[in-house]
């Protein structure tokens, strides 16, 4: 007698209970967002009829006032590089001291927290206190961009320099080289590749929001923008977005050939 | 007597030395010719210090009853506006990221228009979306969510591409000769190799959103920054401190949240 050996057979694929009910919740908060938010159909509906006219005046975009438009969007440019710079120069040595592998503690931490603080308001916010600090015009926006810089150069660079290998600073150490010798020969060597991609990929993130933070009066294409807006002058407004959408696409391929050359 | 040949070694060719040197001498010359011409009025510098003295006198102290009655909705309002737009957003990034990953839909012009949409969401900045979503559905949460929705479709769009490009071919081809129809390789095959980049890019974005919808309302959008908008207009600077501070604080729990989060799924 040979007995029949019943294999149970499981499916390969399991249902995955926890996983639907996850996304029967996300519906349901979904659903419960938008009546929060007070989002309805009707009112999107409504809302696609006057996109429609708004767009049909949009089109053709005016660009007979091209003098006023391209003196805003060089001095958009003129902060983008500015900022760069020094947002740049100023993560360098800020990035290094926040570094925990290199420095105790007691010296990183108020560096780390500055960074911090760079990094948690929006770009936007730190520029109303700017215009408030020093006045209307590029000079607020371009503080703004180099705080925002060093916040995100500075984190990224700290990061990269607590990646990097002990080996060669342990040799410089122990032939008795002083710390300077050992940031310059152990440390920047192994980081600076890395510190140029975060500064070419920076000045294009400084170029796209130097476009923005004139919205709250800090300089550059934004406040014309904003303007623009406000007086209905939407064919004007089109030109703006057209020609920021150009700026931005034209530094993007300007940052992939800067990367290309440093590779 | 024979001659001795040296090699030098050098670490760049000529043209890679040029090509440094071109981009190094470009950026000082834009440098120099935007310092010479960007337009500073050193006055407002120099007043700078008393400016910042009367901002900090005005900003003390916190007007912490104002949180209850004003600025709470606001906030919730703002997370809502982000946590949607979030959903929004990466629901129509998926299409966009699966037509964008060349491994996945072979149809160049698909992939270009894929590439287009991507393009054009990232390069408009949140804020300029919000403005023309306000134009469109006037003033409100729902431009905002719209906005927000539309500027993480690029974001997400192109991680997603990526993330489905570096997939292993394997159980696509194992699924494929086993006769699974399209739908079910994709959520066999591809889904679960990048469901765990997918949630980190999503918390990501949801990050990022919490801090872009608190400003959205500058332009309109509601949320928080409404509310700023009004204390700034109207000069309530110690109310401008308690919607900065608040502001601060769910930025640092979000952004602790999803660092927390992200540890654990990847």
């Amino acid at each position: 007698m040979t007995g029949v050996v019943k294999v149970k057979h499981s499916s390969p694929f399991k249902a995955n209970w926890w996983g639907r009910f996850g996304w029967v919740l996300a519906i349901l908060y979904a659903i419960y967002a938008a009546n929060f938010l007070d989002v309805s159909w009707t009112r999107f509906v409504a809302g696609l009829g006057n996109g429609a006219d708004f767009l049909s005046e949009m089109i053709p975009p005016n660009f007979t006032r091209w003098q006023l438009l391209l003196g805003n969007l060089l001095e958009t440019v003129q902060m983008a590089v500015i900022a760069s710079v020094f947002g740049i120069l100023c993560s360098l040595p800020i990035g290094l001291c926040a570094a925990r592998n290199l420095l105790p503690n007691w010296v990183t931490w108020p560096f780390r927290t500055f960074i911090a603080l760079c990094r948690s308001f929006h770009p936007v916010i730190i520029a109303i206190l700017f215009v408030k600090a020093v006045g209307f015009g590029p000079l607020a926006g371009i503080l703004t961009l180099v705080l925002a810089s060093i916040g995100f150069i500075g984190k990224l660079f700290a990061e990269a320099i607590e990646e990097i290998s002990m080996k060669p600073l342990e040799a410089l150490r122990a032939s008795g080289a002083p710390f300077s010798s050992v940031i310059v020969y152990g440390v920047l060597p192994q980081v600076l590749n890395r510190f140029i991609g975060f500064s070419s990929y920076q000045f294009d993130v400084n170029l796209r929001n130097s476009t923005m933070v004139g919205i709250v009066g800090a300089g550059g294409v934004g406040g014309t923008l904003f303007a623009a807006f406000q007086r209905f002058d939407y064919d004007f407004l089109a030109a703006i977005l057209l020609s920021i959408i150009a700026l931005v696409m034209m530094s993007e391929f300007m940052s992939v050939q800067i990367k290309k050359v440093f590779q | 007597m024979s001659e001795i040949k040296v090699n030098t070694w050098e670490r760049f060719t000529f043209g890679e030395r040029m090509a440094r040197f071109i981009v190094f001498f470009g950026f000082a010359l834009a440098l120099s010719i935007s310092l010479r011409t960007v337009e500073v009025i050193p006055e407002f510098l120099l007043d700078a210090p008393t400016q910042v003295a009367d901002l900090l006198a005005r900003m003390w102290p916190l007007d912490y009853a104002y949180y209850p009655q004003g600025i709470h909705h606001a906030l919730m309002e703002t997370l809502h506006v982000a946590t949607l737009g979030t959903l929004l957003g990466v629901l129509m990034a998926v299409p966009v990221g699966i037509m964008g990953a060349n491994n996945i839909v072979r149809v160049p012009a698909l992939h270009w228009l894929a590439k287009l949409i991507l393009v054009s969401s990232r390069s408009v900045n949140s804020l300029v979306w919000a403005l023309l979503f306000v134009a469109v559905f006037g003033p409100g949460p729902l431009a905002g969510t719209i906005a927000i929705g539309f500027r993480s479709v690029g974001f997400v769009g192109k991680l997603l591409a990526e993330a489905l490009e570096e997939t292993n071919p394997g159980p696509v081809e194992a699924l494929t000769a086993a006769g699974a129809p399209w739908l079910s390789v994709f959520v066999k095959s591809y889904w679960p190799q990048v469901a765990p980049a997918f949630w980190g890019i999503f918390l990501f974005r949801w990050d990022i959103n919490v801090r872009e919808s608190a400003v959205i309302g500058l332009v309109g959008a509601g949320g928080i920054g409404m509310v700023l908008d009004t204390a700034l207009n109207l000069f309530y600077w110690d109310r401008v401190s308690v919607v900065l501070l608040s502001i601060f604080v769910v930025v640092i729990v979000a952004e602790l949240l999803v660092t927390n989060i992200r540890k654990r799924i990847i």
